[in-house]
């Protein structure tokens, strides 16, 4: 071979610099965010602004008579005095489920993640599974499921978990079990992506370095999951404290939570500046809990 | 950890008759061994001999199926890893991603209940040339100042016995020859017991004052570099540790100092000291590089002994120039010739005459049957999975 073999042929050629691109193409990145952020524009900022407009509408008006735009800031105060039962019912409702979620739903992430094995896709299934019927019908189910002469408080009658009249129908009981249920997949799937990446030497290694089954989860296996935990417990928190449907129909008006005033204010009593006064309270409570909690959880990687 | 070692005269770190099986697979066979206190010991084979399974064993990663490991007069073959005085680097060096180099580090003694790790950790971080580092992250480091943060990392918890688990296998080259050297440095520094499992040869000579050869669950053999490389015990050992021309040959038992063999024609002899078996079916084996080529019979030195050929290859690696000489009967022998600039290179072609000093020869026991075993055994990739 000679030497001149050796010598680089391509260095003649300069790479064109990122800077002299064609100034054809750079407004393409805007007018690939157009479509979005039109849609984003009519159909979130828009109406958004409608409802914080809403919020401040003269009270004393009606659908009938029309409303004013008085800036009622008054609105706020009286919704929160009237409903603030049902705004802590909310957050309780939702944190009780939370945990229970947590406590089935790590197990469950983590069993899929890294012992299931071949039956991995099955098990993934099985947890999405119950969302490919709607929300109203599997509610509906739970309803049959904890109803007083179903079998689960039969067996609980029988134990005398219950007493002989008890019932879990039309109780927070019911209520919580169902957000429970409903919620789960939000906070699995992404937890156990989390799991899924967790390298299993890592956890060789913590037990080589003298860390106990129970220290190493807390060293390693929990702080390496934190995305998706964080991610799973807002995807459930959120929805969760929101929702209206299982106070509905595993509940009774004693039950009621934050989604269900709403409801009743938009669609039954017509209060519209009540309706939206409240929408945005949840709203700015969720935010402080989210923020509140990504402060502490400190994560970087999900905001 | 010293408390353990006080009724253990010695922390010799002894395997009695360790064995695994995975199913009906045995991946360590009835292996036996004593690794004293303080020594560099490499356990050298090709991927799937057992190796990585023997050392994960004596950390407690994998569970024997019989077998005691003995650390002084302690068995700790069912200890749980985290109860074991023993520190591993891994081969994918397994650090945590999520704490920084300094808590990457300080993980085993905080583990241990030690609160005030930071004047340990800096020196760690200096014996391994890496002060200044503690605040990055893992991935942020190259791969070699990785492996320097698992070899901190295991170091510091002052281990009886610390485990190797192809710690070099990640590096290139050149990077792989300035580690060994380092590892030396600081094994010598610190005297604890190494026990260093890899396929790369070179590596283990290098480093190792004791080899252990595996091969399928079991040792070969067991010795220095030198006098396993100098006086192999199986024709394995031959070739994987260095290449050997191995020829097929007959003995019929000792006369006087030497071991007469007949091999494709030709009458040698061997020393009955370079002699593992002295009668039947044996193979003659002579390293590459102590073969010498001269050009005509009548050139070769008294008290040698030799076979003529030809030249078939010829490739010159800088240092020294590998021939390949195809003998009457059709095997092709190696010989090195170191490029001293003492002869002119051979061309392809050339007749030739290879002789040895039958000091240089040993004899190795051989299957019946089994033909010269010459050609040379190619390294493993680099970095394959054992």
């Amino acid at each position: 071979m000679s030497a001149l073999a050796h010598v680089p042929t391509g260095s003649g050629q300069p790479a064109t610099p990122p800077a002299a691109r064609s100034g054809r193409y750079r407004f393409l990145p805007y007018l690939l965010l157009l479509p979005g952020a039109a849609w984003l524009f009519l159909f979130f900022a828009l109406p958004l602004v409608q409802l914080a407009a809403a919020s401040l509408y003269d009270p004393s008006g009606s659908l009938a008579t029309g409303y004013a735009l008085t800036w009622a800031f008054g609105n706020y105060p009286d919704a929160l005095q009237a409903y603030w039962p049902q705004f802590t019912r909310s957050f309780l409702y939702a944190g009780m489920a939370l945990v229970l979620a947590l406590l089935m739903g790590y197990p469950l992430a983590y069993a899929i993640a890294q012992k299931a094995g071949r039956w991995k896709n099955l098990l993934l299934v099985c947890v999405v599974a119950p969302m490919f019927t709607s929300f109203l019908v599997r509610t509906l189910a739970w309803k049959t499921i904890l109803s007083d002469n179903g079998w689960i408080v039969g067996l609980l009658r029988d134990v005398h978990l219950l007493g002989p009249d008890g019932r879990l129908l039309a109780t927070p009981v019911a209520v919580v079990l169902g957000l429970t249920y409903n919620f789960l997949p939000f906070l699995v799937l992404p937890l156990y992506a989390s799991l899924e990446r967790l390298d299993y030497r890592l956890l060789e290694a913590a037990s080589d370095l003298y860390a106990s089954p129970l220290r190493a989860f807390r060293k390693v296996t929990l702080p390496l999951s934190m995305p998706g935990l964080v991610a799973g417990t807002l995807l459930f928190f959120i929805p969760a404290s929101g929702d209206y449907i299982n106070a509905e129909l595993l509940g009774t008006p004693k039950e009621y939570m934050i989604g269900n005033v709403i409801d009743s204010a938009f669609l039954v009593r017509l209060d519209y500046p009540q309706g939206a006064a409240l929408s945005f309270l949840l709203m700015a409570a969720i935010l402080a809990v989210v923020f509140g909690y990504l402060r502490k959880a400190g994560t970087d990687e999900v905001l | 950890m010293t408390a353990m070692g006080h009724d253990a005269p010695a922390g010799d770190l002894r395997l009695a008759n360790l064995t695994k099986r995975f199913g009906i697979f045995t991946a360590v066979d009835d292996l036996s061994l004593t690794i004293p206190q303080g020594s560099f010991f490499a356990l050298l084979g090709a991927s799937g001999c057992g190796k990585t399974t023997t050392l994960r064993m004596i950390a407690g990663l994998e569970a024997p199926t019989s077998g005691q490991v003995l650390l002084g007069d302690r068995d700790i073959a069912r200890l749980r890893p985290y109860k074991r005085p023993v520190n591993t680097v891994f081969q994918s060096y397994a650090l945590f991603p999520h704490l920084d180099i300094f808590e990457n580090v300080a993980f085993g003694l905080r583990r241990r209940g030690i609160r005030k790790v930071g004047d340990q950790v800096e020196r760690m971080l200096s014996l391994v040339q890496l002060d200044g580092y503690g605040r990055r992250r893992p991935a942020q480091l190259s791969g070699g100042q990785q492996q320097r943060v698992a070899l901190a990392r295991a170091l510091i918890n002052h281990p009886q016995v610390l485990l190797l688990d192809e710690p070099l296998g990640a590096l290139d080259l050149k990077l792989r020859r300035q580690m060994q050297i380092e590892l030396k440095r600081i094994q010598t520094e610190v005297g604890i017991t190494f026990v260093h499992v890899t396929h790369d040869q070179e590596e283990a000579m290098t480093m190792a004052d004791t080899v252990a050869v595996m091969n399928a669950g079991r040792i070969e053999q067991l010795g220095a570099p030198a006098d396993i490389y100098e006086f192999p015990a199986t024709a394995f050992v031959a070739n994987f540790l260095g290449q050997s021309n191995l020829l097929a040959a007959e003995a019929a038992g000792p006369a006087g100092g030497e071991v007469p063999v007949t091999a494709h024609g030709g009458r040698y002899s061997v020393p009955v000291g370079r002699s593992r078996i002295d009668h039947g079916p044996v193979y003659l084996g002579v390293r590459p590089e102590k073969l010498h080529l001269v050009g005509s019979a009548d050139q070769v030195p008294a008290g040698h002994q030799h076979v003529t050929g030809v030249v078939t290859d010829a490739s010159y690696v800088g240092v020294s120039t590998q021939y390949l000489l195809r003998t009457g009967w059709g095997s092709e022998l190696s010989v090195f010739v170191a490029n001293s600039g003492a002869a002119g290179p051979l061309p392809v072609g050339t007749q030739a005459v290879a002789y040895w000093d039958p000091r240089h020869a040993f004899l190795l026991p051989r299957e019946p049957g089994q033909d010269d075993r010459t050609t040379p055994v190619l390294d493993e990739p680099v970095g394959a999975a054992s």
